[in-house]
């Protein structure tokens, strides 16, 4: 994927300006669902430019924790700070201001499926901000465009295969320039040349424009993918995605849920090191 | 005992989930953000693609109305006064009741439909996350729309259902014009105008609130969809019958 990309804007929010800063904080956090425990136990922590990336078996609390950080669910106990906002004590009209720092990508994109391309990626430029028509219309080719979709704007997701939904709704996410992203698996149910196509937006952003990431997934393949290569842009502007160096790696890091509880977080080259059993039968 | 208790808790968490819908539906009518255009499409989708089917129930009612009630006034040598007995029976009851019916299959099924649909598909969880109320977005334009649309709607029909009644009167029964049309302003009173205004306000209010509480509440895929549709359905016809009830009684020692 070779596209090049215009400078966007500063970063928004007081813990994204600091680089390394924390601004998602999950101290633990507890959430059952009647007698179902999806969560025990469960504490991390997320700073400015980096990506976590959850693994875990499904029905893990993977997509329940992004779900919690965008204020969807409520957790039962623990704190979780966003942005140095402690969103478990907030109202759902109070997270509006905090969602605008949140981009969410939803498994199977979630995509507005009686508005166009272009309605649903600039929906929130278009429906909840002030930007002139003229300037979000512009902002909508731009990162359709980052996407590779630009000749798809006037199309209708029915219209659109599995691939180009998921882009789509990166484009939709991305489009109001939030400083955290959160993919819900991104490429589950994709072929693995789609899933490679997602994948590379998915390092894009978060080397290109530095937004903090959660990457869940189960799918092994994509996450050592997005741990392992990163982008770069050349003199001539254009973007390639190449093997990362050390230190690129070191910024990523996994998280494996088992039971509601964190069993393992570490980089991508402690995860392959590790002897345990569990972390051995998901990775083989 | 069990499934008793199951059942008291599924009705009482129904009911707590209506209220708090209707709760959020008042308070968003009453501070911004408004979203304008949603609504003026509502009233369109509600309203003017209503007109159809509320034409023909109108015509057709008033029509077998009089074909019927004629028939029994004969038997009093009362024919001549089919108008007045189409008139009251479309303005008071028939108008509101069947215009209410017809709104329930027509948009209370695709209310539900369509915010089921969108329920399963997290399309609601993406309004909320990017930033939008989906109360504010998607239920208010729906409930100010039947709420003031049912009303137009029912006049229209009362209108249309005293011309089939004509039809039937006239060429059917051989009861003049003239007597026709004279007696239908005989058998209407004041009251039973205002109680035919006014029903429809709280039926629009009852068949939408529904339609948009059922399909919020959608979870099972497609299979989930489909019983929203139709519990939507069955659940604000019998809405309907039942408060026109309640609200009679009402109007009833108000009015009269």
């Amino acid at each position: 994927m070779t596209n090049a990309l215009t400078p966007l804007n500063t970063p928004t929010g007081p813990a994204a300006q600091v680089p390394d800063h924390p601004v998602i904080e999950f101290d633990h956090v507890q959430l059952a669902f009647d007698e179902n425990v999806v969560l025990k136990d469960v504490s991390f922590t997320l700073l400015s430019g980096r990506t976590k990336i959850i693994l875990g078996a499904s029905g893990s609390g993977k997509s329940t924790i992004l779900k919690i950080i965008t204020g969807l669910l409520r957790a039962d106990g623990g704190s979780v700070t966003v942005n140095g906002h402690r969103i478990d004590r907030l109202s759902e009209w109070e997270m509006m201001a905090v969602r605008a720092d949140l981009g969410m990508i939803f498994q199977e994109g979630a995509l507005f499926d009686s508005l166009t391309v272009r309605e649903n990626v600039g929906y929130k430029l278009f429906e909840e901000s002030n930007m002139p028509l003229d300037e979000a219309d512009r902002r909508v080719e731009e990162v359709l465009g980052f996407v590779g979709l630009g000749d798809f704007i006037d199309r209708m997701p029915s219209a659109l295969s599995g691939g180009q939904r998921r882009r789509v709704a990166i484009a939709r996410a991305m489009a109001f320039k939030p400083r955290i992203l959160l993919y819900d698996e991104a490429t589950t149910g994709l072929d693995p040349i789609t899933a490679i196509t997602v994948n590379d937006e998915i390092i894009k952003l978060r080397d290109l424009e530095e937004v903090a990431s959660i990457v869940v997934t189960h799918q092994l393949r994509d996450a050592f993918y997005v741990a392992t290569h990163m982008a770069v842009r050349g003199a001539d502007g254009k973007v390639t995605i190449v093997d990362a160096t050390h230190d690129k790696e070191e910024e990523t890091e996994f998280i494996m849920l088992r039971d509601g509880l964190i069993v393992f977080e570490g980089d991508a080259t402690d995860l392959r090191k590790s002897s345990e059993p569990y972390l051995q039968t998901f990775l083989s | 005992m069990a499934f008793t208790d199951n059942w008291l808790k599924r009705i009482a968490l129904e009911v707590q989930e209506y209220v708090r819908l209707i709760v959020a539906f008042f308070r968003a009518t009453v501070s911004p953000p408004f979203y304008r255009y949603d609504i003026i499409e509502q009233f369109d989708a509600i309203g003017v693609a209503s007109l159809t089917v509320v034409l023909l129930t109108g015509f057709f009612t008033g029509a077998v109305l009089a074909l019927q009630s004629g028939q029994t006034l004969d038997q009093f040598g009362a024919r001549p006064v089919v108008g007045r007995l189409v008139s009251a029976s479309m303005v008071k009851e028939l108008g509101p009741v069947l215009t209410g019916l017809m709104l329930t299959g027509r948009i209370g099924s695709g209310i539900a439909a369509e915010l089921g649909s969108m329920m399963v598909t997290d399309q609601i969880n993406a309004l909320r996350a990017l930033g939008t109320d989906p109360i504010r977005k998607l239920v208010v334009p729906r409930m100010l729309a039947g709420i003031f649309m049912a009303p137009v709607l029912t006049v229209i029909s009362d209108f249309v259902g005293i011309f089939g009644g004509w039809i039937v009167a006239r060429f059917q029964l051989q009861v003049a014009s003239g007597l026709y049309w004279s007696s239908i302003t005989q058998g209407l009173y004041m009251d039973d105008v205002w109680m035919g205004l006014l029903k429809p306000f709280i039926l629009g209010f009852v068949i939408v609130s529904i339609a948009c509480h059922v399909g919020l509440q959608t979870t099972g895929g497609t299979q989930g969809v489909g019983k929203s549709t139709t519990n939507a359905v069955v659940a604000g016809s019998v809405a309907v019958i039942a408060v026109d009830y309640f609200v009679t009684r009402i109007l009833f020692s108000v009015l009269y």
